[in-house]
């Protein structure tokens, strides 16, 4: 789950890091008082889970209270389009309104997992405010790597050691030691995927300040990092993405393409999806049921690729481990007689329980096209998509 | 013999829950050894026919348990595996699907040194067909008894794979699958190194996916291997920067893509399959063509 800039910088102040003063607004009105407050010179920016927010229109300076409620009337409301976000763009609901800062120099820092060595590691570069993608090509001998042992935690020394290769020297030592230190107690504590100071400035007058922040928290920490989970900003996410949620369909991702595909595990989802592919069409989506240990959770998940408006053509595709085939044909059957999926639907099922499963499809009546084989399966889908539209 | 699991293998399941009997019940049908199940406050109770005791360390000494395979729901996994390495269990196989990745982080750690191998988490875990033994929720159906290796990043596509071999005719040594998740106990090197070294397996079935560089690591190994290798690489088709349902199998950076991968493996001179449903002809193919079919 990805947090938006300001819950990351309150998570993170919380625990000692330096974040600029700023407060959230969503409202021009908001944003003037929030200004105000401030005093002085504000930046207003754009909260929305995607990078690149300043090139596309999302980041605005202000001089004035009057100002900042100017930017705020341009940004809020905005759907905001980035080279991360896709041509549809994210909706803003709210903005950052943030004390503007002198800056001498920008730094990157950032946990991450490194799942080769299988330990957080803590990133540092001199090359900030660039992408660390960026910074990985053009200047790879400008990355430190500060890995943490588990049983140690991250330790003082690797701080000083990356304070150091930073230029974080003389009067920078000390803050920068803790603000490394703050950062690697967050990941730990949080339970973060990421989390990434980009840039971390130095200011003119000798400060240190995390003038942008993101935070990714896992997923599968939910069940202990609950008061973050309650604060998740769905409208960021995908509205099919969030009605499959809401069906208890944890791992749907919304595609381009116009063949559906209900499949039971995240490997063979995206094995169909590749094969499709290879049989000259495109998946509108990856849905892996899971066991789906109820044809109910079958039905909803019918429910929400029938209602795609891209869906030409669906595939359900099974190979049943703890997965029963013959739940599955049970939920195919429903969906189709309540009309949840109007198009054509191929249906391929293998392994746990196979032969009940095939026969609830026969005895059911309901129009579905039979396939063998996971090739077979994704032709056929690809040639029904490809009738229906004609 | 085969890799992890044979019929010597005496299992002892923790989490004897729904899945947990279910699946104890599958296994001794297939001939597996299920000793013993465990589960705190059971201890003493029989469950599915399977005694239950009240931990890892009783099932141990007083069954001989050698192979754990752990169903514990997610937020408790992590403690269930270093309980089973506390036990001094061989080989631990995690089937449990959610366990925080700081969690997994930190058993890595606790294993380091240990007597314990882990396979997985989230995984369907290690079947062994010639030997009648299965320590995991693949359905021993589709099996047949060979000299094929199977090992995957995703338990479903251990299935696909296996299916598509048996209908060929051509049998299968052990299935591992190691698990979808970012941190796991055992990698596909590792996996690969085991396969190499079994008299009874001739050529492994690598399924990789998106995400990380452990199928560049196992490419690394390739290189030096005496057997053929086949692989496919699962989610060419995917989108940068989205989770595709396994927390490991999202594409961050250029080496997390199925190309690299794929061109990494055929480097290394293994034989890159581009269809998941060509991967059992092609194995038929490369064994025939070495005399081993």
């Amino acid at each position: 789950m990805k947090l938006h800039e300001y819950q990351a910088k309150a998570v993170l102040a919380a625990r000692g890091v330096p974040v600029p003063s700023g407060r959230v607004a969503r409202s021009p009105g908001e944003a003037e008082a929030a200004a105000g407050e401030l005093g002085g010179p504000v930046v207003v920016k754009a909260q929305a889970h995607t990078g690149g927010r300043g090139r596309g229109g999302g980041v605005r300076l202000a001089a004035t209270a009057a100002e900042a409620a100017e930017a705020a009337s341009a940004i809020l409301g905005m759907q905001l389009v980035t080279e991360q976000t896709g041509p549809a763009g994210l909706p803003v609901d709210s903005v950052l309104v943030e004390e503007q800062v002198e800056i001498a120099r920008e730094i990157y820092v950032s946990v991450v997992i490194d799942s080769a060595a299988g330990v957080p590691v803590v990133i540092g570069s001199a090359a900030g405010g660039m992408e660390i993608e960026e910074i990985a090509e053009e200047h790879p001998e400008q990355i430190h790597r500060a890995p943490i042992d588990p049983a140690l935690g991250f330790m003082p020394y690797q701080a000083r050691q990356l304070a150091f290769a930073l230029g974080l020297d003389g009067d920078l030592l000390r803050p920068a030691v803790a603000l490394l230190e703050a950062l690697a107690r967050t990941f730990d504590e949080v339970d973060c995927s990421l989390v990434e100071i980009n840039p971390l400035v130095v200011t003119a007058d000798g400060r240190l300040l995390a003038a942008d922040a993101k935070l990714s928290v896992d997923d599968n920490a939910d069940f202990r990092q609950q008061a973050l989970f309650g604060e998740r900003d769905r409208a960021q996410d995908d509205r099919l993405e969030v009605e499959a949620q809401d069906a208890g369909i944890q791992n749907y991702v919304k595609l381009d393409g116009s063949i559906g595909c209900l499949v039971n595990g995240a490997g063979l989802a995206m094995a169909t999806m590749d094969a499709i592919q290879y049989a000259g069409g495109e998946p509108a989506n990856f849905l892996d049921i899971g066991t789906a240990n109820s044809a109910d959770a079958v039905v909803a998940a019918l429910r929400l690729i029938g209602s795609d408006a891209d869906v030409r053509a669906v595939l359900v595709n099974i190979f049943g481990g703890l997965a029963r085939t013959d739940v599955i044909a049970e939920g195919v059957v429903r969906a189709k007689q309540m009309d949840l999926i109007p198009q054509p639907t191929v249906v391929r099922l293998a392994g746990t329980n196979v032969d009940d499963g095939r026969r609830i499809l026969d005895e059911s009546g309901v129009e579905v096209i039979r396939a063998e084989g996971f090739a077979e399966g994704a032709r056929l889908a690809v040639e029904a998509a490809a009738g229906g539209a004609g | 013999m085969a890799v992890l699991l044979d019929g010597a293998s005496r299992v002892v399941i923790q989490g004897m829950g729904a899945a947990g009997q279910r699946e104890a019940v599958v296994s001794r049908d297939v001939g597996t050894q299920v000793v013993c199940g465990v589960t705190p406050g059971r201890g003493g109770q029989e469950l599915a026919g399977v005694p239950v005791r009240n931990t890892v360390r009783e099932a141990v000494d007083e069954f001989g348990a050698n192979v754990s395979v752990i169903f514990v729901p997610a937020p408790f996994a992590a403690d269930a595996i270093a309980e089973a390495a506390d036990a001094a269990v061989p080989v631990a196989i995690c089937i449990t699907e959610g366990i925080p990745t700081l969690d997994m982080v930190r058993v890595r750690r606790h294993l380091r040194g240990s007597a314990t191998r882990l396979i997985g988490p989230n995984c369907p875990g290690v079947m062994s067909p010639g030997e009648r033994a299965r320590g995991g929720i693949m359905p021993p159906d589709v099996y047949l008894p060979g000299h094929v290796g199977v090992i995957s990043r995703s338990g479903t596509l251990v299935y696909e794979t296996v299916d598509q071999l048996t209908r060929l005719g051509i049998g299968q040594s052990t299935s591992v699958g190691v698990g979808g998740d970012p941190i796991i106990g055992t990698t596909q090197r590792e996996a690969l190194e085991l396969f190499e070294a079994d008299a009874e397996t001739a050529a492994v079935v690598l399924i990789g996916e998106i995400g990380g560089t452990a199928e560049q690591e196992a490419a690394d190994y390739v290189r030096g291997m005496s057997k053929p290798v086949v692989a496919f690489i699962a989610g060419a088709t995917a989108p940068p920067g989205r989770r595709m349902g396994h927390a490991g199998a999202i594409i961050a950076g250029r080496a997390g893509t199925a190309s690299a991968k794929q061109q990494a493996l055929r480097d290394a001179g293994a034989e890159v399959v581009e269809s998941p449903a060509d991967i059992g002809r092609t194995m038929q193919r490369v064994l025939r063509e070495r005399g081993l079919l």
